[in-house]
């Protein structure tokens, strides 16, 4: 019988033949990776085994990049932990503010994961990585304590459900458009233990960036996983990057799926989530008249250089709207370091942009834009819980970088052609 | 046996609400306990008693995979969270801690109040106030095992020892 890429995967590492869905599995893991919030915990346990050494020293990943450079007392603790952690164990990877990204910007871009990975990290948006045709999924810090012993995790083996994007994108739509769309039809709780395979012309079409971007939010659909299968594309992206030889591995024409899904989307418009779910979405024509007091541009979703180019497309001779602030957050040192070369940055600061060092920051509400009781916001982010960015009173709402760019000048929720 | 009062939650009860981020500056269990459920809930933690259980509908502990989540609710004293169905990161982490969870296809017919008696060994939940039973799949021994020595790393050395 056939399988898909993300059985291929789990059989390879599991050092099996084949799997199948439901089957448990003990599989050797390619990169185990975690953050200053989860880090702290992962470490603790990990000192609780009592082992003395990491199993690679080059496949465990550190990355300190939810609350720095860092906000207070306490996450410059939790900083430090990991710092010494990082130090003592002799990691190759570990990245400190000036050199540092927000770690799913990051790790793809510094040629860390790699196509045919298996990667387990302690942060729920790693399955950013499927992008790339990696099996790449979030884990607790337990979880990553016992892989940085042993370089293994169990898996149960999940089912896969197909998604076909069929038709071309109209202007201003892309990749979060796709996702959120998808997850309206769905539900935040659709592809709950599932793997999402993205598939059909849209797709084949899509840059890495708005692969990053739909892998990244496959979480918010309660996917285990979500696998872009790799192609022209993906081997343009690692060519002089990925530092392992990427492994390409396609489904099989009889790899059985749960279901499939077939969407037109040759019509499809910005999509907008209203709070306190993602899968609450509109067409950006439907949004209704929405007044905002911040947009927030960046994060694992939305902080690439393309991102970034279309929100400075939007921004280019305007201004942000008196009474909105506005605030973008390149997603590494490197989409920073292009964004100047490119001329963005000064497109932002003409127009009344603060633009950021690298951090998760807002998007969790962390630190560098909390919203007070009863603020609004538009973010290019991929939650917009109860007060996932500050105040339980305030609101998220969820878009593409061009909308965000739209609405901060509009000063209410809007698309960049009414502009 | 496990016995306790239900606090009723919704569907989609996201990581957010159970511990908000602007607390993840910590993973001290008292500090997290603090702050359990403040989001949904800000009078939880006032009320909670040794014990009590919490019951939700699908998708309980959506979003992030923050361990802190189910850190928080178990040493706020919550002996075990029912729901209909739980996001798949946080039903990993809530063994992985040893904080017992059911997968309960009647969870929403409980209320809050009502006095429930849980056997992990068996599934069965007795609602005491309602006088109605309810099924959920049962741990495998392994499982209760692991739940029973505070999670998976102190089981792994238990049975390291154990040699």
């Amino acid at each position: 019988m056939g399988m898909t890429i993300a059985e291929k995967i789990l059989a390879a590492h599991a050092g099996l033949d084949a799997v199948e869905p439901g089957q448990l599995i003990n599989a050797k893991v390619d990169i185990a990776l975690a953050n200053d919030v989860t880090a702290p915990v992962a470490i603790r346990e990990f000192e609780k085994i009592g082992a003395d050494k990491v199993f690679d020293k080059d496949r465990v990943v550190l990355v300190p990049d939810h609350f720095t450079p860092n906000k207070d007392l306490k996450s410059a603790e939790l900083a430090k932990i990991v710092r010494e952690f990082a130090f003592r164990h002799e990691i190759t990877n570990y990245f400190e503010v000036g050199r540092m990204g927000i770690e799913h910007c990051l790790l793809p871009e510094q040629g860390i994961v790699t196509s045919g990975d298996l990667v387990i990290g302690a942060d729920s948006h790693t399955c950013t990585y499927g992008a790339l045709g990696a099996f790449a999924t979030g884990m607790g810090s337990t979880d990553l304590a016992a892989a940085w012993a042993t370089g293994e995790a169990w898996f149960k083996v999940p089912p896969t459900i197909k998604f076909v994007y069929r038709g071309q994108l109209p202007p201003w739509v892309g990749g979060k458009d796709l996702i959120l769309y998808t997850i309206g039809q769905i539900g935040v709780d659709g592809a709950l233990y599932k793997v999402m395979e993205f598939t059909g012309e849209a797709i084949e079409n899509l840059s890495m960036d708005g692969r990053f971007t739909m892998s990244n939010m496959a979480i918010e659909a309660g996917g285990k996983a979500g696998i872009v299968p790799p192609d022209e594309i993906t081997r343009a992206y690692l060519e002089g990057r990925s530092k392992r030889p990427p492994r390409f591995y396609t489904s099989d024409p009889d790899a059985q799926y749960e279901k499939v899904y077939e969407f037109d989307v040759s019509k499809l418009e910005p999509q907008v989530a209203f709070p306190h779910l993602p899968e609450n979405t509109r067409p950006i024509s439907q949004v209704g008249d929405v007044p905002i007091h911040q947009v927030v541009i960046g994060s694992c979703t939305n902080g690439r250089i393309e991102d970034l180019r279309l929100a400075a497309k939007v921004f280019e001779g305007r201004k942000v709207h008196p009474k909105v602030r506005a605030i973008v957050f390149p997603g590494t040192q490197q989409i920073y370091l292009d964004a100047i070369k490119e001329g963005l940055v000064q497109t932002f600061v003409e127009a009344g942009v603060a633009v950021s060092t690298p951090t998760c920051g807002p998007c969790l509400g962390g630190h560098m834009g909390i919203l007070a009781a009863g603020e609004r916001a538009v973010a290019t982010t991929n939650r917009n819980f109860v007060g996932r960015m500050g105040h339980p009173q305030s609101e998220v709402y969820l878009a593409n970088p061009a909308v965000a760019a739209a609405s901060a000048v509009a000063g209410r929720i809007a698309g960049p052609e009414e502009l | 046996m496990l016995a306790g009062k239900a606090w009723k939650f919704g569907h989609d009860v996201n990581t957010d609400e159970i511990i908000p981020a602007r607390y993840l500056n910590t993973s001290d269990p008292a500090e997290l306990a603090a702050h359990c459920m403040e989001d949904a809930d800000p009078n939880f933690v006032k009320v909670v008693q040794k014990g009590d259980m919490i019951v939700a509908g699908k998708n309980f502990g959506c979003g992030s995979s923050r361990e802190h989540a189910p850190i928080a609710i178990k040493a706020a004293g919550v002996s075990c969270v029912i729901a209909t169905s739980f996001a798949r990161i946080f039903y990993r982490n809530a063994i992985n801690i040893g904080l017992p969870i059911l997968e309960c296809p009647n969870a929403e017919e409980i209320e809050t109040g009502d006095e429930l008696e849980v056997d992990l060994a068996s599934g069965i939940i007795r609602n005491k106030t309602q006088n109605k039973e309810y099924r959920s799949a049962a741990f495998p021994p392994f499982m209760q095992k692991l739940i029973a020595s505070g999670g998976l790393i102190n089981y792994v050395k238990e049975v390291a020892n154990r040699g």
